[in-house]
């Protein structure tokens, strides 16, 4: 019994880990181990895979242009969702509620859906192939997001505080920044961590409306097959890479992240 | 200076939270505002903070009328139920916060908080966050802000109702001292009779968005002047029960009857409501003007030195709160006698005409 109890944990956890395994393995081995025999672990161990990934720009410029699209996109989400989360939590107003709910409806059309409009669109006014081209795109799945997340927070704050505040002299402004903010860090946190994690993982409106300044990391990342053949070590050594800031990110903010699902709101 | 609310009205949607009040606060003492849970204490201080605007009607503070006014505007200051302090900052800037906003030389902010965080006991807290003191020092730390600015209405909404009994007495007793020399107008929302009856000054009793009476406290107590204002102003609440008055005699049901003396003798024939409260009715018959009512014991409180009985007598619930122990046993018959001479009695209009055996 006591070995029962101790192996569904470990049977789970290393069926989840399987695939990550696979994936370092692979990224450890070279193309032609990898096509040409089984083995569980690299038997020619090499890094070159890492090396070339590091030094051709066709490569880290993916991940380069990545994070700057996602952390545009992180910065402009939390930015607009602020206020609006202010306002949801704070304020009665006409169909306020139908808003709110509206809101989250953004998220349920597949992305595929806007794939279309927003390459017509971006094409005709010349944001095609630039990096606020996608961070704007992913605003859309991005901002009702992050207004969810952040009224549960601000709802969190007795409104007393606000009025504590203003009774002390504060105009609403500086209220908003050096005592609301700060008051709601956690939260804020928790929003920009998603907002990042979904702009990150989001590959096909990333990949339609960029060309080649603008190219992701995943879009490089999932062509099978290049001009010298299939290159599986290096795609193996991109997804193994493509998961560390993720990894990095999720782990400053685990904290908060507990928070957001005790708060129901994640 | 003296806050005066003319003709208030406050609606939201089709609610009316505060009925027309019209309330001239004193400037010195505290300024009572006793009312159940939803009785419009918490909305009557907004509007006069002047966070809230009232629907009609005007306010006016130190002969200006502030109606509509910005509440950064005026000098106010404010302390919550719930301990409210500005999380990100430590004690000492909290306590600073309302000195920094209206910019105030560094020397000057320094002196003020150190004095006033010394006045209530805050000073080895400074460094600290709000998060890291007991509820009792929170409150401290609010009410050390509401002080240290100097503001003209210093509006505290059930201040000590959070904390736990030893604090709460504690701090009841310190803040009539913290005022005390403060030229400013002080408006104290409770909804503990006690509490009122402790803090003294005046007392304005809230039922259902109004002002039922407004006056010197002691004074509110002993002569209500509507049957709700004094159950309002009873804790536990005033027992109360219809009476009929014919000839000299007054009764209250075929066995309990009484000779009707003082000012009760001058009113004439027919049906009042009698209110007696708690304390003017126990197991013994304190004076000749005592009559024995007979009832079924329902509950029993026994709190140290005092004993609370509830009893069913002529169709609705008395209570009984008398010192000394006394055991009573539920189910069983019991005699009490209520002392006839403090009972107040009530017109059909819940109007106050005798109380005492005085005429009012």
């Amino acid at each position: 019994m006591q070995r029962i109890k101790w192996m569904v944990p470990t049977v789970y956890i290393a069926f989840l880990m399987l695939p990550i395994y696979w994936l370092l393995n692979m990224s450890f081995k070279t193309t032609n181990e990898i096509l040409g025999t089984f083995s569980l672990w690299p038997l020619e161990f090499t890094v070159q895979n890492y090396v070339t990934i590091f030094t051709d720009p066709t490569w880290y410029m993916g991940y380069v242009n990545s994070l700057i699209y996602v952390t545009i996109n992180t910065v402009i989400s939390v930015a607009a969702a602020l206020p609006a989360a202010y306002a949801f939590s704070r304020y009665k107003f006409v169909g306020d509620k139908h808003l709110f709910f509206w809101l989250l409806t953004n998220r349920m059309a597949p992305a595929a859906v806007f794939a279309l409009p927003f390459f017509q669109l971006y094409s005709a006014i010349g944001l095609f192939d630039t990096y606020i081209a996608v961070a704007l795109a992913h605003t859309l799945f991005n901002i009702p997001l992050a207004v969810w997340i952040l009224e549960g927070f601000m709802s969190g704050v007795p409104k007393e505080l606000d009025e504590t505040a203003y009774v002390d002299g504060y105009p609403f402004w500086r209220f908003f920044i050096k005592i609301f903010l700060p008051t709601i860090a956690a939260g804020i946190g928790v929003a920009a961590f998603f907002c990042f994690m979904f702009s990150w993982v989001e590959l096909l409106l990333a990949k339609t409306l960029t060309a080649v300044e603008a190219k992701p990391i995943a879009a490089t990342m999932t062509r099978t097959a290049s001009t010298s053949g299939y290159e599986l070590g290096l795609l193996a050594a991109a997804g193994s890479l493509t998961i560390v800031p993720g990894a990095f990110v999720i782990y400053f903010v685990r904290n908060y992240i507990a928070k957001g699902f005790a708060l129901g709101r994640v | 200076m003296t806050l005066e609310l003319k003709n208030i009205v406050k609606r939201v949607g089709a609610d009316t939270h505060i009925h027309e009040t019209n309330l001239k606060l004193v400037g010195e003492g505290f300024n009572i505002l006793l009312g159940t849970t939803l009785s419009g204490k918490t909305t009557l201080m907004q509007l006069m903070a002047g966070i809230d605007k009232p629907t009609s009607g005007e306010i006016w503070f130190g002969g200006a009328n502030v109606t509509g006014g910005k509440v950064q505007d005026r000098n106010v200051s404010m302390v919550y139920q719930q301990f409210i302090n500005y999380p990100n900052m430590t004690v000492y800037e909290n306590i600073a916060s309302p000195l920094r906003v209206a910019r105030l030389p560094a020397g000057e902010i320094d002196k003020r908080v150190q004095g006033t965080a010394d006045l209530l006991k805050l000073t080895p807290m400074l460094q600290r966050r709000p998060s890291e003191l007991s509820g009792g020092q929170q409150q401290r730390t609010a009410i050390a802000r509401a002080l240290v600015k100097d503001a003209d209405l210093v509006l505290l909404d059930e201040p000590l109702a959070n904390l736990d009994y030893k604090l709460r007495e504690e701090l009841r007793e310190e803040l009539p001292k913290l005022f005390a020399g403060r030229e400013c107008t002080v408006v104290y929302a409770t909804t503990e009779p006690t509490e009122a009856l402790l803090l003294g000054g005046h007392t304005a009793l809230l039922h259902e968005g109004r002002v039922v009476q407004f006056g010197p406290t002691s004074q509110i107590y002993r002569q209500p002047e509507t049957l709700i204002a004094a159950q309002v102003f009873s804790d536990p609440p005033i027992n109360t029960a219809s009476v009929t008055k014919t000839g000299g005699r007054i009764a209250l049901s075929e066995t309990v009857q009484w000779d009707a003396v003082g000012s009760f003798a001058a009113l004439s024939d027919g049906t009042y409501t009698i209110g007696i409260r708690p304390h003017d009715i126990g197991p013994e018959a304190k004076n000749g003007q005592c009559v024995a009512i007979d009832g079924e014991v329902l509950v029993t409180e026994l709190s140290g030195s005092e004993s609370v009985v509830h009893f069913g007598v002529a169709g609705s619930t008395w209570v009984s709160q008398s010192h000394g122990v006394y055991s009573f046993k539920v189910g069983e018959g019991t005699r009490l006698y209520a002392d006839i001479s403090r009972a107040m009695l009530f017109d059909a209009d819940q109007r106050l005409v005798a109380r005492q055996g005085e005429a009012v």
